[in-house]
């Protein structure tokens, strides 16, 4: 078989825009991740590009390409497309191929992916309508704060006294920062406390299984989160090499799969 | 791109008749009202409803509007108007949107038949708390406001086994409605015509069991979605011979699909319990996204409720007590749960989704951990998706098609 054979996956999220290329050893040989913006076939197409130009080959040489994600429809060289709580199984079960429960925590959704020890998924949930346990929650809450997005993962981490927020709700949560900015609590407590709300809301959704994977670009950007998840729960969590990427692996093992 | 595929379900023949006695009952209520030469009860859509038509009424039922409201997607303009006056927007939105739409002076009727203009003034309106109390806060509210006798039934909630002093306690509270009936109606209780309507009512309780049960066939030859459409007769005219003669109609007709093994979604390959309200504005989106995966949603719990096999002529008041106080509704979780399992068997059913109505605790049958227990005993998959019966701002359409796509994935891979 040609190793110039090449499979695409999409993963148009309600935040960012996931593309992965693996060649026919499944090897992950380009990739590329945009903001999703206004236009998702114009963000997919910019993100197939580069991944191609990165993976130094054409789109001559897609054999499938199958999208996933919220735009997942809108993507207008997919071949297919699957769901991405398809493509996180698919995606977890090709790095860590064992029963696991995964949790993806998107930029305005979360799930929880049950899978067997073949892969097969056996149950999952998707969070409410709200975005509590999300990247928005962290989009917000770093509004109020003012600091940027990127810098809250550093400041959590520095934190010895974590504040606790109780509420469930992000407008309520953001009075509760308000008020313990208003009282005088540091910034690095108040980051940690909402990160520790943002996995309790998670954790919440569903029992977790012995083995754990974290994917997601929430904690791509955030590892901090998933040592205080470790913490918590007591025991290791895997993360994949490019957890923001897992949809879209999922997506391109799905297209490969077909493939014979 | 990826097409959309264009199955849709195969639409029922009957549904002409249905429509035109359905149009007679609303005029005929209509008419009543104006002219007051027939007296008027509401009641709930499982209420005592024999009794009332025995005693010479018609009977209209605001359940039915509210659901009217819901599919035609009014509800979420009205449930405000309600909330405005104090009635939360987390409490059944069957009456925020009903109560709602009648402080605007708007019904769906005037749309669906012309020359109606309102709906139509009760003389006495009749609850049976079996379904829950918001029916008793609503009817409360009507009768209020037209200063019109409330009459209700409470029922036990959460019951196990129906045992015998159920059933007598929701007897006596039948019968003690009688002296009131007689005077509001100007008629004298019969008890030979309340054997009658309660026999018709038993007659088309039968055949919308036969109906609904046709879809144990594989391929089923209907849907959940005709169920919720095609029960009309079976919540408002019950007791009735059209209602009789309407489903003998339309069994008729599923049998000849059975017969020539004619299948309601093209090429099934799943098969679907729905637990739960349907989502009254999503009829035809949930209908055909459900035909595009070749899965049908095939029977359900909702549709079932309008099955009273315990109805007996001979004792009207007792079976009638205990018919409606044997409903799954009425219930404890674990006789619930044991009907449903039944119904996975008897429908030979792939997967069950529980729909987590927001606004009607009393249908949502998925926050105490049942739908664990069941997945654990019977080895069935099960999705809950979150939504409402009526007030559309309650849900998602992206999550529940995410959600239900990759459900049907998850059977796939099975
Ligand atoms: S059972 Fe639910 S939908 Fe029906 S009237 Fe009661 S609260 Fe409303």
């Amino acid at each position: 078989m040609s190793l110039k054979k090449i499979y695409v996956g999409t993963d148009v999220g309600s935040s960012r825009t996931k593309v992965a290329i693996l060649n026919a050893n499944k090897d992950l040989i380009g990739y590329a991740v945009e903001k999703s913006g206004t236009d998702f076939s114009v963000t997919a197409q910019t993100c197939l590009k580069a991944s191609l130009e990165m993976a130094r080959v054409t789109s001559k040489d897609i054999t499938k390409s199958i999208s996933t994600g919220y735009g997942r429809k809108n993507v207008l060289f997919a071949d297919e497309t699957k769901t991405e709580i398809g493509c996180h199984a698919k995606g977890c079960y090709h790095f860590f191929p064992t029963s696991l429960t995964i949790i993806d925590i998107g930029g305005q959704d979360n799930k929880i992916v049950k899978i067997d020890e073949k892969g097969r998924r056996t149950g999952f949930k998707m969070n409410r309508k709200c975005a509590a346990g999300t990247g928005a929650f962290l989009e917000e809450m770093s509004a109020r704060l003012d600091i940027p997005l990127e810098e809250m993962d550093g400041l959590a981490a520095q934190s010895q006294n974590m504040v606790k927020l109780g509420s469930f709700c992000t407008v309520f949560s953001a009075t509760e920062v308000l008020e313990n900015i208003r009282q005088g609590k540091k910034v690095t407590d108040i980051v940690k406390g909402v990160f520790f709300s943002v996995i309790k809301r998670v954790l919440e959704m569903d029992a977790l299984t012995e083995n754990v994977v974290m994917t997601g670009g929430v904690v791509a950007h955030n590892p901090y989160l998933v040592k205080m998840t470790e913490e918590i729960i007591g025991r290791k969590i895997l993360v994949p090499l490019h957890p923001q990427l897992t949809g879209a692996v999922g997506a391109a093992l799905y297209a490969r799969e077909n493939d014979g | 791109m990826a097409e959309e595929k264009k199955i849709q379900r195969k639409m029922i023949k009957a549904t002409g008749e249905m429509n035109r006695i359905m149009a007679d009952y609303f005029y005929e209520l209509n008419e009543a009202a104006k002219t007051g030469e027939k007296k008027i009860a509401w009641c709930t859509s499982v209420g005592p409803a024999e009794l009332l038509r025995a005693m010479g009424f018609l009977v209209y039922f605001p359940e039915n509007h509210g659901a009217m409201l819901g599919a035609t997607r009014m509800s979420t303009d009205f449930i405000p108007e309600a909330n405005a006056i104090g009635y939360s927007p987390d409490i059944c939105s069957y009456l925020t949107s009903d109560v709602g739409a009648y402080i605007k002076g708007i019904t769906p009727l005037s749309k669906a038949y012309k020359g109606i203009e309102s709906v139509p003034k009760p003389d006495v309106l009749v609850f049976n708390t079996n379904q829950c109390r918001d029916v008793q806060d609503w009817f409360a509210w009507y009768a209020n406001e037209f200063r019109v006798p409330l009459l209700g039934i409470h029922t036990h909630r959460g019951v196990g086994d129906v045992g015998e002093s159920h059933v007598q306690s929701i007897a006596k509270q039948m019968q003690a409605m009688v002296p009131s009936l007689e005077e509001i109606s100007g008629n004298k209780f019969d008890l030979d015509e309340l054997k009658r309507v309660v026999k018709l009512s038993r007659q088309c309780s039968d055949l919308w069991k036969e109906v609904l049960d046709t879809a144990a066939n594989v391929p089923a030859p209907l849907t959940f979605y005709d169920g919720t459409i095609h029960m009309g007769p079976a919540v408002v005219l019950r007791g009735t011979q059209q209602a009789v003669d309407y489903y003998k109609l339309l069994l008729a007709e599923m049998q000849e699909r059975i017969a020539n093994n004619d299948a309601a979604v093209e090429g099934e390959r799943f098969r679907i319990y729905w637990e739960g309200m349907p989502v009254w504005g999503r009829l035809s989106t949930h209908s055909k996204m459900f035909a595009a995966l070749k899965t049908n949603v095939l029977a359900s719990t909702y549709c079932n409720s309008w099955i009273f096999t315990d109805f007996d002529p001979e004792d009207p008041f007792t079976s009638m007590a205990k018919a409606y106080t044997e409903l799954f509704i009425v219930r404890s979780d674990k006789a619930k749960e044991k009907y449903i399992k039944d119904m996975l068997a008897f429908f030979k059913v792939d997967g069950i989704i529980y729909h987590d109505a927001k606004t009607c605790p009393n249908n949502s049958n998925c926050r105490y951990g049942m739908p664990q227990r069941l997945e654990k005993e019977t080895g069935v998959p099960s999705l809950i998706i979150n939504g409402d019966l009526n007030d559309l701002r309650l849900l998602s359409d992206e999550q529940t098609k995410t959600n239900v796509e990759a459900f049907i994935e998850q059977l796939e891979e099975r």
